[in-house]
């Protein structure tokens, strides 16, 4: 509606150049990857497998995560009780837990010498492994379960009270709330859940990587990141490249028809809460709670315990490390914030729907896809070790942008909406207008969308891993240990690196509250 | 009455099935009330003057300039919307300083102008307040200091006073009257109230069946309403 049918304002131009840039970096990297791809014809049995794998265990994941969801949800939807906010908080942490520390934590409670293991040993039971499709299987769930409860939860409380009040009024029992009430529900929200879920577990790398590999538990990213690393096979590199891609695409062709909820975001706290069954179902929710606290809890409290006392005993290249990937994280989260908030003002305007759609592209390319092909462009101008750190910066910009939008797009639209035509019909443009309107309205999500940029940066264990490097971030630095079986170090430093991306998630939040 | 001052010169606009045709003038230093039905397009001949929409076909002229392609904030116009006239998150001083520099980069002269033109409407001593600590009246006024200091040569009222008690609008038409008279401005003032019309306006645009018509002398259209006019004012 504004300022001129005519011409572009400053806003718009700005969103152009910065989605024109996006769709260029994207599917020009794309484009080599597909160019350099000898077609299909390069891959063997191993890499179908790989095909095969990647997508038996996303579904499998999803589907674990989504039905073990539901009767922790509902616990959650029916009961009240001390720490309940807490928990419901901890329960949104996975997402920007670093997922090598997740890994350290699986391995402290699953692994040979974990307590698990130690009391299938005393029982004379035969011991479990972590490592294979079980282990990646475990993995996702641990990290999908708690993101597919909020959900979930989300949907039990957009359930009017009337209704639950209604239910009782009528003399409802647990199963007639279930069948009229919550099925329903569950049948609208579920869907959603499991793509969403599915969706990560495809493109999963750091877990495969660290819990997975042979014949039977690589993913197509994982054997990416081998044909390029211990291959040097760069074409079938491109070759499985393009398969990920097909993956994501079909995937987000599902997506066309079942919508996917945010994975975070607010409305956990409506007060209102559904009528509460008593007998065994009080003891079956609190197991249900109580099991699903331990499962986050437990692995975290494990390396917490271990690490905390060697942190004073960390070499200094560890530090080194944390100083390099505060720096780059700090990058990155500037850089995906300037992207995103450049792109939501244009899309504020309304008028260019490609915009949009530029910034949705980083879903369909794969950290380390994105990785391959800016190597096959950039090869001839620079060493790898060269590229490592600039490329994982700019990937994971690229990479948070898609969170960035869903937290700017809506408050962006507001501020529009709201103050800009007051803020045109006083000629408040440029800088000005960054700093008198745009920042101090928009800091909360800014400071939201921040934070997620930064600590996903921070905790981020992909790209990197395929350029040799002599500068280590803090996660590859923490694979290192890992490999070299220094698990004391390895604890320490899992503490430090979940310890930062925390701490940077919550300085950028705080900051963006209070300004 | 003076010399043609804002021309809307063969102006059509469609949107959707909304049509609006505009060929009339106003003279300068008029104050006009524009009146008509629910969707007739009052604030849609208010945007065209102050930039916010562009018209399909037709000039918009100001002391014989055109302005049809300039863009809002350089257009010589003030304009005060229904409501979101102030930015909730800057001081009362702030507001009104936005006015003379958008940068905010004031000199003292400018400041002390910021303070003198708060007190004029009566407002002094609240230079440090925000919006929500003060009243809507209080509000109203802040937006008016602002208008008075950027004294530009057009102000358009998109009922910005609706929300308002009638004694309150009435004291807030005062003061409108008072700098309109001291900035020597040409007001158009969308109103739903004939009796705003009667009181602050000797001239009325009535925007009705998709062509606002040029202005008429206010009280006896009011008398004697044409039939589509009459069915709004019952």
């Amino acid at each position: 509606m504004a300022a001129g049918l005519f011409r572009l304002t400053r806003a718009e131009a700005g969103g152009a150049i910065a989605a024109g840039g996006l769709a260029l970096l994207i599917l020009g990297t794309l484009a080599a990857v597909a160019w350099v791809a000898q077609g299909l014809s390069g891959l063997g049995p191993w890499d179908w497998r790989a095909v095969r794998f990647t997508l038996w265990q996303a579904a499998l994941s999803a589907t674990l995560s989504a039905l073990l969801a539901v009767p922790v949800a509902r616990a959650l939807a029916r009961r009240r009780f001390p720490g309940r906010a807490a928990l419901v908080t901890l329960l949104g942490a996975p997402f920007i837990l670093p997922v090598i520390v997740a890994i350290m934590g699986l391995i402290a409670v699953f692994g040979r010498n974990g307590a698990v293991n130690d009391a299938l040993r005393l029982a004379g039971l035969p011991e479990v492994s972590i490592y294979g499709w079980q282990g990646v299987i475990l993995a996702h769930v641990f990290f999908n379960l708690p993101l597919s409860v909020r959900l979930i939860l989300q949907g039990w409380q957009a359930i009017p009270a009337e209704r639950f009040r209604l239910a009782a009024s009528l003399g409802f029992g647990p199963r007639d709330v279930a069948r009229h009430l919550e099925r329903p529900m569950l049948r609208a929200v579920l869907p959603g859940v499991w793509l969403a879920v599915f969706l990560v577990c495809l493109t999963s790398f750091t877990v495969a990587l660290a819990l997975g590999g042979g014949p039977r538990a690589t993913t197509v990213e994982l054997a990416i990141y081998q044909a390029f690393r211990f291959d040097f096979d760069l074409g079938r590199a491109a070759s499985l490249g393009l398969i990920q891609i097909g993956l994501c695409l079909a995937a987000m062709a599902l997506a066309r028809w079942i919508a996917i909820p945010a994975a975070f975001g607010a409305g956990l706290d409506a007060d209102h809460m559904p009528a509460a069954p008593g007998g065994w179902h009080r003891i079956s929710d609190a197991l249900v709670i109580t099991g699903a606290a331990g499962v986050l809890i437990w692995p975290m409290a494990a390396v917490i315990a271990r690490g905390l006392p060697q942190i004073p005993d960390l070499p200094p290249e560890v530090w080194q490390a944390a100083g390099r990937s505060v720096v780059m994280a700090l990058i990155s989260a500037l850089l995906a914030l300037a992207l995103s908030l450049t792109l939501a003002l244009s899309l504020a305007r309304g008028r260019m729907r490609w915009v949009e759609t530029a910034g949705m592209l980083p879903l369909i390319a794969s950290p380390l896809v994105l990785g391959t092909g800016l190597f096959i462009l950039l090869r001839g101008w620079f060493l790898p070790q060269t590229l490592a750190l600039p490329v994982t910066v700019a990937i994971n910009a690229v990479m948070a942008l898609p969170f960035g939008l869903r937290a700017l797009i809506p408050a962006a639209r507001t501020l529009h909406r709201d103050y800009g035509r007051l803020a045109d019909s006083l000629d408040l443009h440029g800088l000005a207008r960054l700093r008198y309107l745009i920042l101090p309205r928009l800091a909360r999500p800014l400071g939201f969308a921040g934070g997620l940029a930064a600590a996903l940066a921070m905790g981020d264990l992909g790209v990197i891993t395929l350029f040799a490097s002599d500068r280590p971030t803090l996660p590859l630095q923490l694979f290192q240990l890992m490999n070299s079986y220094r698990m004391d170090d390895a604890s320490a430093c899992a503490v430090l690196l979940m310890a930062i991306s925390f701490g940077l998630f919550w300085i950028f939040d705080r900051g963006g509250r209070l300004a | 009455m003076g010399v043609a001052l804002l021309e809307f010169d063969g102006i059509h606009v469609t949107r959707g099935s909304f049509t609006l045709s505009a060929d009339l003038t106003v003279p300068k230093g008029a104050r006009v009330a524009v009146i008509g039905p629910s969707g007739s397009g009052k604030s849609t001949l208010l945007s065209l003057v102050g930039g916010f929409l562009a018209p399909d076909r037709g000039r918009i002229r100001l002391g014989g300039q055109d302005i049809t392609a300039l863009p809002p904030g350089q257009r010589p116009v003030s304009m005060l919307f229904q409501d979101q006239n102030l930015f909730p998150h800057l001081t009362v001083a702030q507001n009104v300083g936005l006015g003379l520099r958008p940068d905010l980069r004031l000199s003292d002269p400018q400041r002390a102008r910021v303070t003198q033109v708060l007190a004029e409407v009566g407002l002094d001593g609240m230079e440090t307040r925000r919006p929500a600590n003060l009243s809507g009246g209080q509000q109203s006024r802040v937006a008016l200091a602002r208008v008075l200091l950027r004294a530009r040569p057009v102000l358009l009222l998109d009922e910005p006073f609706a929300a308002l008690g009638p004694a309150l609008k009435g004291d807030m038409l005062a003061l409108l009257a008072r700098i309109a008279e001291q900035t020597d401005a040409t007001v158009l003032m969308v109103t739903h109230d004939p009796d705003d019309a009667r009181s602050f306006a000797p001239r009325t645009i009535l925007v009705d069946g998709g062509v606002a018509h040029p202005p008429v002398p206010t009280g006896p259209l009011l008398d004697n309403p044409p039939p589509g006019l009459r069915a709004y004012l019952g």
